[in-house]
């Protein structure tokens, strides 16, 4: 028999029972989609915090106060837990060192900005000029906080594109005075609108001096310290060089934690790859599932065309053409099934990026290969036993069946 | 130029039956398993068709006259004895060589019919072609002189649930004889058919008879028996009357 006889013997076949056809191939469909769906919601969470992370500068290395322990707990870590402050002169000593392009540092609070007769809570974060640079904020209008003495800030303040909008409108911001907690102060400069950045939104706060943010919050320490190292290939070194600077200057004692994005990232995205994989194969489950289908709806085709296969038998097909069309039929349904479910799965995580447009659910290209290939895979296999079961028939008993 | 035709035909039968009968059955035995008792559904059987013959095999159900059929037909093996069809020992034949002679020499006709529901007429008739890999082309265009032949050009893209018993019955016997086989097998033909459609079918297969074709019908009427020019009357597995042997069967 010609193969394109078979295919088209196989696929009369199966249209001929519709009921039957169709919920095989819905089954291997929802299989499909479902490891689509999930791996692009997975992957999208991996891209989503990559995209964070990302947003947060390049070549980023962030120091924050205090020990992360990773010893275990010990007597003796109990009695040094107490961390320095991490002072605006540290984080102003780290400048000088060779492997750093730019430092600025953040102390950050909750206050509220009183201003054009309206009120709103504010995070107000005091940082220094480089700041700009590092997370490369744009500004929208006027100019970023200026360069000055860290300690002796003047009382100035930027604020984000979405409190110019609900404080002031459409009138302009810069140049006015506003009343932060409670201080006066000008306001200099609007940022542009970034968006969500690290659980903050930049755009709904209030930047000052950082001097000036100490003394609101009545703090001498820093929340963070951030680093820009001059290349990418130096952020281990400035790692290197920020941890022996600030235990020189903490009385030798190593009391801060410095992070670097891209060891921050790479967790993530191993966790998050990991996270993917394993829903992936959860969603494999459905599709092994959809393959003992397809086996037991070809086991039925096999009883329920017994008397054909006699037939097939008794006008001279050879045992090889009737198991070709059993499995050239199974592969049909896992083919069909597979495509549909590839469709819907694309559809399925259209609708989540409409409905969650910052979040990019696509699938990844291994999971699609992964899905349609374990789809046609188990079909197949499992279509390989009735098909023989199928071929093995005695044409004589067969051709009673009717 | 018509009798010439019959000439030639006749002579070549001659030739054939001084050189190799069609079908040769040698010493053949087959036995069921049932359960401990063992039935002999054929039992030590010699017999010799030649090509042109029309044959009825008669005899009550049990006597081993459908497994004689399936038997001819190489959907069964004997377990002892051997079996010739043109000259050729086709017991010791692989599964698909079997498969090949039936393609080509045999064709079998239904009591049940035996369409394939879901395909039209024409795609019935075109089955044994298409499982014997023939063109699409050639296929249509012997199946488009089969259906003028059987007069069926009208109910070529019916399906057999559209057909009448008669028509189906045609439609099974273009099948059976599309890839010009040597012997046709039918297994109580008008079984299924009211009278006037049952003769119908019957002078059908003789016609194709008085073409050439080996007529073999498996039958338990006897009036229809009595229509081909041969009886064969088993019972119990065994050969109780040949008329080619015995002269013509005593009327009942």
């Amino acid at each position: 028999m010609r193969t394109a006889d078979v295919l088209r013997f196989a696929r009369d076949a199966a249209g001929g029972y519709p009921l039957r056809t169709g919920l095989s191939v819905l089954a291997m469909a929802i299989g499909v989609a479902a490891v689509v769906v999930l791996t692009a919601l997975g992957d999208g969470a991996r891209r989503y915090v990559v995209d964070q992370f990302s947003a947060l500068g390049s070549n980023l290395v962030i120091v924050l106060p205090g020990r992360s322990a990773t010893g275990g707990f010990s007597p003796a870590n109990a009695l040094t837990t107490t961390p320095r402050d991490l002072t605006v002169d540290d984080a102003f000593a780290l400048t000088r060192l060779p492997s750093v392009r730019r430092v600025a540092p953040l102390a950050a609070g909750n206050s509220e900005i009183n201003a054009n007769g309206r009120l709103r809570e504010v995070v107000v974060a005091g940082t220094a000029a480089p700041y700009v640079d590092i997370r490369s904020f744009k500004m929208a209008q006027g100019r970023f906080l200026p360069e000055a003495d860290w300690n002796r800030g003047a009382p100035v303040a930027v604020i984000g594109s979405k409190i110019q909008e609900e404080i002031f409108g459409s009138q302009p911001a810069v140049g006015e005075l506003i009343r932060l907690g409670d201080r006066r102060v000008r306001v200099i400069g609007v940022l542009k609108a970034v968006g969500q950045g690290l659980g903050m939104n930049t755009d709904e706060v209030v930047f000052v001096p950082v001097s000036l943010a100490q003394s609101m919050f009545n703090t001498n320490t820093l929340f963070r310290v951030l680093i820009e190292a001059r290349s990418r290939d130096d952020i281990e070194a400035v790692k290197r060089e920020v941890t022996a600077q600030l235990k020189a200057r903490h009385g030798n004692e190593e009391d801060v934690t410095v992070i670097t994005q891209d060891a921050v990232l790479a967790t993530f995205d191993k966790l998050l790859r990991a996270l993917t994989a394993a829903v992936a194969g959860i969603a494999a489950i459905s599709l092994a599932v959809a393959g003992i289908l397809v086996m037991n709806v070809m086991l039925v085709a096999v009883t329920q065309r017994t008397a054909e296969i006699g037939l097939l038998k008794a006008l001279g097909a050879r045992g090889a053409t009737i198991r070709d069309a059993f499995m050239a039929e199974a592969a049909m349904l896992s083919l069909f099934g597979a495509f549909t479910g590839y469709g819907l799965g694309l559809f399925g995580a259209f609708v989540l990026r409409q409905m969650y447009p910052v979040f990019p659910a696509y699938p990844p290209d291994w999971a699609v290969i992964a899905a349609l290939g374990t789809a046609l895979g188990t079909g197949m296999l499992f279509g390989i036993m009735p098909a023989r079961r199928a071929a093995r028939l005695d044409p004589v008993q067969a051709l009673m069946k009717h | 130029m018509q009798g010439g035709d019959y000439v030639c035909a006749a002579a070549r039968r001659v030739v054939g039956a001084f050189v190799v009968p069609l079908i040769r059955l040698a010493g053949i035995e087959r036995v069921f398993h049932l359960g401990d008792s063992t039935v002999h559904a054929l039992d030590r059987l010699d017999i010799g068709i030649e090509a042109g013959e029309y044959v009825a095999i008669m005899g009550p159900s049990g006597s081993g006259k459908s497994t004689l059929l399936n038997l001819l037909g190489l959907l069964d093996r004997p377990d002892v004895g051997s079996y010739h069809l043109e000259g050729r020992d086709v017991t010791t034949l692989s599964p698909d060589e079997q498969a090949a002679v039936r393609s080509r020499r045999i064709g079998f006709v239904f009591q049940s019919f035996h369409l394939v529901p879901r395909l039209t007429a024409a795609e019935n008739i075109a089955l044994p072609m298409m499982l014997a890999g023939i063109p699409a082309a050639e296929r249509t265009s012997r199946v488009a002189q089969a259906l003028k032949d059987f007069g069926l050009d009208q109910r070529s893209d019916h399906r057999p649930d559209q057909l009448s018993g008669g028509q189906r019955q045609r439609v099974a016997i273009a099948r059976a004889t599309i890839m010009q086989p040597a012997v046709l097998l039918a297994d109580e033909p008008t079984g299924n058919l009211d009278r006037a459609t049952g003769d119908d079918v019957i002078h059908l297969l003789e016609v194709l008879n008085a073409t050439g074709v080996t007529l073999i019908i498996v039958t338990h009427d006897q009036k229809l028996g009595a229509r081909a020019r041969r009886q064969l009357v088993m019972e119990d597995g065994r050969l109780k009357h040949d008329s080619a042997r015995d002269g013509a069967l005593p009327v009942a």
